[in-house]
């Protein structure tokens, strides 16, 4: 043990693992969110309600289907995913020809209703998930002590990140998605099918938001509020990194949590608003982003 | 947005007062001063106030077209303030008032001057973002009394003259501020800078080659709006005798939102209608928790695929007439 | 009038930009291995006619038979998939896309398509070019782009838009031996040219439009006895 600035290294590095974490869940989030707004060109607000969804299939199925963590964080992507698929094609494609403002307000009517519908059934106070066995305890590091699941996180979080953009970039399947973010309409007349493309890329996007639901329902305790304070920071943080890339969003994602954890060593006050505070400088020195295209 | 909720050629610029606009202030006038009489004063004040926020926020979406889901950071603030001020400083009402719409205004000009930096869906987020900051700030500061918020807040003597804790004192209040408000919009709307807005509105670009700071113009909308968002926290803070957090949430940013839009954007009587709606809405579901959270997405939904021009934009919209 | 071994007839074919009528029953028919082309001055429809055709403009009636095939009713990809491709005038390069992903882009919709090989046989500096980003190309090349990559498709019926706009000579040259070569394999073309020099080189057959409707046609034959006669119409 030793000492960083009058702060001890424990405190240090667990606080920096901390902001590690909260900048893997802003940066899934903020990745599916992107992904979103480049089909589509709406700001999926219910992102946060489908980020709670995941996390409580994965409570209930456990609960209730005896289907442990790692089952659950394949299906409930799926299910969750499958959900956004219905809700694009009920009511998101009907908005295609509107301004983008009014997907804005369906995705927010949309995540009221997901939220009472739950707060309804299960309340306000958070429901316990347990952290798998196999990622139970973890390991003393001399300058801190790991748990396993919280490297897992990480891990994954990166690993998840990476390959979508992978997949994005360098892939034949990305190809298709970049050309029809750029043009649509010539993307169709090439044979594409641009319609499904666009409902598959939404249902992708919610089911990145319900994985990253899973993995935090052994962190944080499932409520039905978790999403929406949580999606409110990852809005700031997706104004921050801008939203011209994928890769930004994903860097951006990460280094404002771990702005957001060493905030909270040196200014605990100050760490709920920090991300905020960053926006607002971006906003007057770079107002299109830091990543970003066009203002 | 607004060109196709106001499309039809009823609603477009008009100098000259139409005979509708008269007939249905004259008639929102006779029946809110009717009403007191027959409906609970307390919720029709605070009907009153939502009234008034809803307009000015109605002012920055429907004549300039940008929407700010962060308008609680107005309301709830000057709420605040205002509370401290009649209750902390024992300022007389009209003295408190004016220290929370101050407040709402200088407020308003921070904010606009970051928000206005960015179009559409990022305004949308940055708004929100900054009122969710201060939402916690509230949270942790001293003087918004955190959880508990700012209580007994006193309603005092308006003018040392009139007692407003007679409910149909404070009525008249609120009515005679709220309606100067509304008329307020109404002459900023139908002015010649409200022209410009609307022709920043339609075509920004354009207004730019004519010569017009729009940055500027939407600036000073947006702190008008601010302002009188500002106003009604105030004026709500005086009715409850309250300001809590609930009024910075950013809940209260959305059911500002859904009010305008329920009424119907862009008109000048949907805010007030779709105030009265939801906060009756609100009250009368109470008893039935978090449903009123279902039932309000579910309006908003339904506003969005099917009743975009809302209540008394469909309304106008059929009888060819401007509301 | 349609004959039977027409490959494209298109019948009184109106198209709407939104409350705009644009085209107002445009009629006329390509047999199969011709180079058609659609002549006329700025805004008289040519370009809203071939997107009409492909399905890009959405609001339009009438008929347009493709092999048989009627396709008004069908979305873009459908038409696509039928076996027509289009190259815009715009020449809708991606800019996300580099070269060999702009190049794979459009789908197979049959069988005898050129294979890449095929494509580098007629347009040798793509392949140099293929890691570069796709707008990073000098505009003639991505106009060579822009044909190479529908003659992937295995389309027979091409729709080519204003193809030689804005490029200097020698590649407009290029061009018109491109498309004599594709007419020499069989392929179909419709072309859209405001340069009737051009198309004088390439084209069997001519429409002339006006106002949204075809109001001559001529073939290649015909067409010195009607220099005079277009002069007017193309207003040169």
């Amino acid at each position: 043990m030793f000492e960083i600035f009058g702060i001890p290294s424990q405190a240090l590095f667990g606080q920096l693992l901390l902001g590690l974490i909260n900048g893997s869940f802003y940066a899934l989030l903020s990745l599916g969110l992107a992904v979103i707004f480049g089909m589509l060109h709406i700001i999926n607000f219910a992102h946060g309600a489908q980020y709670m969804m995941g996390a409580f299939a994965a409570y209930l199925m456990l609960q209730y289907l005896g289907i442990g963590y790692w089952q659950a964080l394949v299906l409930a992507p799926i299910l969750i995913g499958a959900t956004g698929i219905v809700v694009e094609r009920l009511f998101l494609q009907h908005l295609r020809t509107l301004d983008p403002l009014y997907g804005l307000l369906l995705t927010f009517g949309l995540a009221l209703m997901i939220e009472g519908v739950f707060r309804n059934t299960y309340g306000s106070s958070g429901l316990p998930y347990q952290v798998p066995d196999a990622l139970r305890g973890g390991r003393n590091l001399g300058f801190m002590f790991l748990p396993n699941y919280r490297a897992w996180v990480i891990v994954l979080s990166l690993a998840v990140c990476l390959a979508t953009w992978f997949a994005i970039e360098r892939t034949r399947l990305g190809s298709y998605l970049r050309a029809a973010t750029e043009n649509p309409v010539l993307v169709r007349a090439f044979g594409i099918n641009v319609p499904r493309m666009v409902t598959l890329t939404y249902g992708f996007g919610v089911g990145l938001a319900a994985l990253a639901g899973v993995m935090a329902a052994p962190i944080y305790n499932v409520s039905p509020q978790m999403g929406s304070d949580l999606i409110i920071v990852v809005f700031a943080v997706v104004v921050i990194g801008g939203m011209g890339s994928i890769l930004g969003a994903i860097l951006t994602g990460f280094a404002l949590g771990i702005i957001e954890g060493l905030t909270k060593v040196f200014f605990p006050e100050a760490s709920n608003t920090v991300i905020f505070v960053i926006m607002a400088v971006v906003l007057l020195i770079r107002p299109a982003g830091l990543f970003g295209r066009h203002a | 947005m607004i060109d196709r909720v106001l499309d039809q050629p009823a609603l477009r610029l008009q100098r000259e007062t139409s005979w509708s606009l008269v007939a249905a202030f004259g008639a929102m006038v006779a029946l809110l001063v009717v009403a007191p009489f027959a409906i609970y004063p307390v919720f029709l004040m605070q009907a009153l106030c939502f009234a008034l926020f809803a307009c000015a926020f109605n002012l920055l979406i429907g004549y300039v077209g940008l929407i700010s889901f962060g308008h609680a950071l107005f309301f709830g603030w000057a709420s605040y303030l205002t509370a401290h001020a009649a209750k902390v400083w024992t300022l007389p009402p009209a003295l408190a008032v004016l220290v929370g719409t101050v407040t709402a205004a200088v407020l308003g000009l921070v904010a606009g001057g970051l928000a206005i930096r960015r179009q559409g869906i990022y305004f949308a987020m940055i708004t929100l973002a900054l009122a969710q900051m201060m939402y916690f700030f509230a949270l942790r500061a001293k003087f918004t009394g955190g959880e508990d918020g700012i209580q007994g807040v006193p309603r005092g003597r308006l003018f040392g003259f009139f007692d407003l804790s007679h409910e149909m004192t404070m009525y008249v209040f609120v009515l005679v501020v709220v309606l100067a408000g509304f008329l307020l919009i109404y002459r900023i709307i139908n002015s010649p800078f409200g022209e410009v807005l609307k022709a920043i509105r339609e075509n920004e670009p354009r207004a730019i080659s004519l010569g017009y700071k729009t940055e500027r113009y939407k600036l000073v909308a947006f702190v008008l709006s601010a302002t009188l968002a500002g106003l009604a926290g105030s004026m709500k803070s005086l009715v409850f005798q309250l300001a809590s957090l609930t009024d910075v949430h950013w809940t209260m940013s959305g059911d500002v939102v859904l009010m305008t839009l329920l009424g119907g954007l862009g008109t000048i009587f949907g805010p007030v209608v779709g105030a009265f709606l939801v906060i009756a809405m609100q009250n009368y579901l109470a008893p039935f928790g978090q449903w009123v959270l279902v039932i309000q997405g579910a309006i908003f939904v339904s506003c969005v695929l099917a009743f975009r021009r809302g209540i008394v934009g469909e309304l106008a919209s059929r009888m060819r007439i401007r509301l | 009038m349609a004959e039977t071994h027409d490959l494209l007839t298109v019948n009184q074919l109106n198209a709407w930009y939104g409350e705009s009528h644009v085209l107002h029953g445009v009629t006329f028919a390509v047999r199969p291995g011709e180079v058609v082309t659609l002549l006329g001055r700025n805004g008289v429809g040519k370009t809203t006619t071939l997107k009409a055709i492909m399905g890009i403009i959405e609001k339009r009636s009438g008929s347009v038979e493709f092999e048989g095939k009627e396709l008004i009713r069908l979305p873009s990809d459908a038409i696509a998939r039928s076996g027509i491709a289009f190259c815009p005038e715009e020449r809708g390069i991606f800019a996300t896309l580099d070269v060999k992903e702009n190049l794979l882009l459009p789908r197979q919709v049959r069988a005898g398509g050129l294979d890449l090989d095929g494509i580098f046989a007629l347009f040798p500096n793509l392949r140099e070019r293929l890691g570069s980003q796709g707008t990073k190309l000098s505009g003639g090349e991505q106009q060579m782009l822009a044909i190479a990559r529908i003659l992937r498709t295995g389309a027979r019926l091409l729709l080519l838009d204003e193809p030689t706009e804005g490029l200097a000579p020698v590649i407009m040259q290029q061009i018109g031996r491109t498309i004599g070569a594709l007419k020499a394999e069989g392929f179909t073309i419709l072309l859209v040219e405001q340069n009737f020099r051009f198309a004088a080189t390439v084209a069997d057959r001519y429409y002339v439009m006006e106002h949204g409707r075809i109001v001559d046609q001529f073939s290649a034959a015909e067409l010195d006895a009607n220099t005079r006669k277009l002069h007017e119409y193309l207003g040169v």
